[in-house]
């Protein structure tokens, strides 16, 4: 394997570094731990963060790209092809591999159009062909196609049972001899949902989780589940490719507003006076430039940028990847503001409060009173803003690739898939699979990643714990 | 009062200039006028003769901000950034790169654009209120929980899929209305209809959401308190009291919305073919047309900048405690 690190991965890497780094430090004390106790506690946000943790899975595995070795190489000098592919590739490569030659429609074994063919007897005719991968191991596709997806489907359903139950035993049988518990016991607290987390809710959306999984093992390499896109590429393949975009999209664009909205709103929040007023000119005047206006516009520059110097981006993969960078790059310029004048307004009221004046009173520098006493205190609306931001920012990647200012062309994406849906839908018969495919994949994401959030913000925020008290 | 606004007005002049100074470097500082000839002309073997013609016609053939050749004025005036970015502060748009007229244009496409968005604000307000209030007069039940599930629902679903599975199923399937176009006078209407409802259901599991937050949170309140003590209904607390109080944010909020309306719906517009302000951009984006993109960013950023004048204004005008200064 010859590893290639793209900008994107890097980053990504770096995010995931920052996680752990702060669940370490987080995990000793008891004032970071109480919130995040009541988010594992709420029935909805862990259903919703069992079903992020595959998208993020998928995401991850999608993230280390190297040069697979060429196949007709001698293992002893080994050769690697040009092209960049990731794990997850290659962990699909029997769907990525089986392209048709145009529309087909999921689970069909014939193209969607017809064609004229040579028949064996020297006549022409159109009829619709078979295909070459979708059930191409039936010989009579008319009377075997539906047993053999339903005999698939069961086989898929016993293994899932199979894997679940064990998985469910491992659980049940590592956490009770955590608490000194008999086996049985445990596990009728689990499910008499007598336990704080909700582990029988844990357990239920893993059983959906698997069987979905085993489903597609089972299916995915001998029908295209999804069906085919114009070129005869697996939609299902395409749509499980752009989540590692809509992750990206979600995630790096906050890890790089970040550091500009905290030192900014922190900074003018603390030290008024001129730096206030220049801090508040600059988010006053970018936020009143129309958003898209303001992507479109960087996006366009960067195409000019792009066309004009092409020796700089060698790669497709490089290239995509650095626009797919620099959209997150702008779309943090326009999203950093909202996030910037809360800040700045928290800072304000904290930095009356007597400890912040007590710390200043005993000259301890503005950085320290910063980092120590300010920064703390403000890391909720911080979180709160980060989680919230992430499914509008996913949505938001749809609309701009629409318009053609969005990640490269060339790029999975649920946006492009829509894309090129508009076109399909109005042709005659209809090709609905595609915006299927990512309309159930994107609300596959969107929906828990907003579940979840309200259970941050509820755990998290002062004003909503009141209202639920109410 | 009028003190204030003239003050407020004045503050805006740098906001203003920053915009312009802003948009004028993303546009021609790193990307020449050269660039953008020779992407507006086309293909890569255009001649020098021919970039030269298309910048003199354009009045690209300028230096960016200062003009050595020239003397008093001149040297300021006679530049790309004079003639293109200053004179937008008296809205004077000037030409669109390939040479219609940006002003007229705009006001020819502000109606049908204010004909999808008017209409979509008012219902879409009745409704979310009403949602909410609902949902607030049932709280804790599970009317409630299954309305805010809902509403994450329909959040979570990206615009895009109600636009194309409305048209398909409204305009294709059902053959109800014609899927995208306009007209003028009443025949428009039926052209107005899908878009107008589809913003409206995309808009209503947000808003009603946010709504419900204002309304819990003022029915937290003493006075809330006082009411149900004194032995008022249920319903005329909520009617009465909770909704009255909980306009002021509602529609405080909805006033720096009001001057956006006229730049239109941009995706909406776009796919229902309507002549309006937003497909207007859209399209000059696509045509990579600067020019039009420079004057819709100005005038995007002015009536931003009105908004946020009149919500505070309307502060002082729904709630006398509010002073402004």
């Amino acid at each position: 394997m010859n590893l290639v690190l793209l900008w994107t991965d890097m980053l990504v890497f770096l995010l995931v570094l920052a996680i752990i780094s702060f669940v370490l430090v987080a995990r000793r004390r008891e004032h970071m731990r109480a919130p995040w106790r009541q988010v594992a506690r709420s029935r909805m946000g862990m259903a919703a963060a069992v079903i992020l943790v595959v998208y993020v899975a998928i995401g991850l595995l999608d993230s280390i790209h190297f040069h697979p070795r060429d196949h007709d190489a001698s293992a002893d000098q080994p050769r690697y092809s040009a092209d960049v592919i990731s794990v997850f590739d290659w962990i699909m490569d029997p769907v990525r591999s089986k392209v048709e030659k145009t529309y087909s429609a999921p689970f069909a074994t014939h193209l969607y159009a017809k064609e004229t063919v040579r028949l064996p007897d020297g006549t022409q005719d159109r009829i619709y062909p078979r295909l070459e991968h979708g059930g191409a191991h039936l010989s009579d596709p008319e009377t075997q196609r539906l047993t053999d997806i339903a005999t698939r489907a069961g086989m898929g359903l016993i293994y899932a049972l199979v894997i679940w139950l064990l998985a469910v035993a491992v659980l049940v049988g590592w956490q009770s001899r955590g608490l000194q518990q008999p086996f049985r016991r445990r596990l009728a607290d689990i499910f008499k949902r007598r336990t704080p987390v909700p582990w029988d809710v844990i357990i239920y959306t893993g059983a959906v989780v698997i069987v979905f999984i085993s489903l597609a093992t089972q299916l995915a390499p001998h029908y295209h589940i999804f069906g085919t896109d114009k070129v005869g590429a697996d939609v299902f393949y395409q749509t499980l490719k752009s989540i590692r975009t809509g992750l990206m999209i979600g995630t790096l664009t906050t890890l790089i507003m970040l550091p500009f909205a905290l030192f900014l709103g922190l900074a003018a929040g603390y030290f008024r006076g001129w730096v206030d007023d220049v801090v508040q000119y600059t988010y006053t005047t970018l936020v009143s430039i129309p958003g898209v206006l303001l992507i479109a516009a960087a996006i366009l520059l960067l195409q000019v940028y792009m066309s004009n110097n092409p020796e700089q981006f060698s790669t497709p993969e490089n290239r995509a990847d650095l626009r797919l960078l620099f959209l997150c790059l702008i779309l943090g310029i326009t999203s950093w503001t909202s996030l910037c004048r809360l800040l700045r307004g928290e800072t304000l009221k904290l930095r009356d409060i007597e400890y912040v004046q007590a710390a200043q009173a005993f000259g301890v520098s503005h950085m320290t009173i910063l980092t120590r006493h300010i920064l703390p205190n403000v890391m909720h609306i911080v979180l709160i803003t980060v989680v919230l931001d992430f499914s509008a920012l996913v949505l938001a990647e749809a609309v701009l690739s629409y318009i053609n200012i969005g990640v490269d062309p060339s790029m999975n994406s649920w946006g492009n898939m829509i894309n090129s849906a508009r076109l399909e839908m109005a042709r005659d018969p209809v090709v609905w699979w595609s915006l299927a495919a990512a309309f159930i994949f994107m609300l596959g994401l969107v929906l828990p990643a907003n579940l979840f959030s309200d259970a941050v913000r509820d755990a998290f925020d002062p004003r909503m714990r009141k209202l639920q008290n109410n | 009062m009028i003190a204030y606004i003239i003050r407020r007005l004045l503050y805006a002049i740098p906001i203003l200039i920053g915009v312009n100074i802003l948009t004028f470097a993303l546009f021609f500082v790193v990307n020449t006028p050269d660039d953008m000839a020779r992407m507006h002309l086309g293909d890569k073997r255009v001649t020098e003769e021919a970039i030269e013609k298309w910048k003199a016609n354009l009045g690209y053939d300028k230096p960016l901000f200062w003009n050595a050749e020239k003397d008093g004025a001149g040297q300021f005036t006679d530049t790309i950034f004079y003639t293109k970015s200053i004179r937008l502060f008296v809205f004077d748009f000037g030409l669109s790169d390939n040479g219609r007229n940006i002003a007229h244009d705009i006001s020819q496409r502000m109606w049908p654009s204010l004909a999808i968005a008017v209409p979509s604000l008012l219902v879409g307000l009745l409704l979310n209120i009403t949602f909410a209030l609902t949902m607030v007069f049932f709280r804790a039940t599970y009317i409630d929980t299954a309305g805010v599930v809902l509403c994450v629902i329909l959040m979570s679903i990206s615009s895009l899929f109600y636009i194309i599975g409305g048209q398909f199923l409204i305009g294709k399937m059902l053959n109800l209305v014609p899927i995208s176009g306009y007209d003028t006078g009443l025949e428009a209407i039926k052209f107005l209809i899908l878009p107008v409802a589809i913003s409206i259901i995309y808009s209503i599991g947000s808003g009603s959401r946010w709504y419900r937050t204002i309304f819990l949170e003022e029915s937290g309140k003493e006075y809330v308190r006082t009411a149900r003590a004194k032995g008022l209904s249920e319903k005329v607390v909520m009617g009465r009291h909770v909704l009255r109080n909980a306009l002021i944010p509602i529609l405080t909020g909805i006033v720096v919305l009001l001057p956006l309306l006229f730049m239109g719906s941009l995706i909406i517009e776009s796919f229902f073919g309507i002549p309006g302000l937003g497909s207007y951009t859209i399209d000059a984006i696509n045509q990579q047309d600067f020019a039009i993109v420079r004057s819709m960013v100005f005038l995007g950023s002015v009536l931003y900048i009105i908004g946020l004048l009149l919500t505070d204004i309307s502060y002082t005008l729904v709630d006398p405690r509010v002073r402004l200064n």
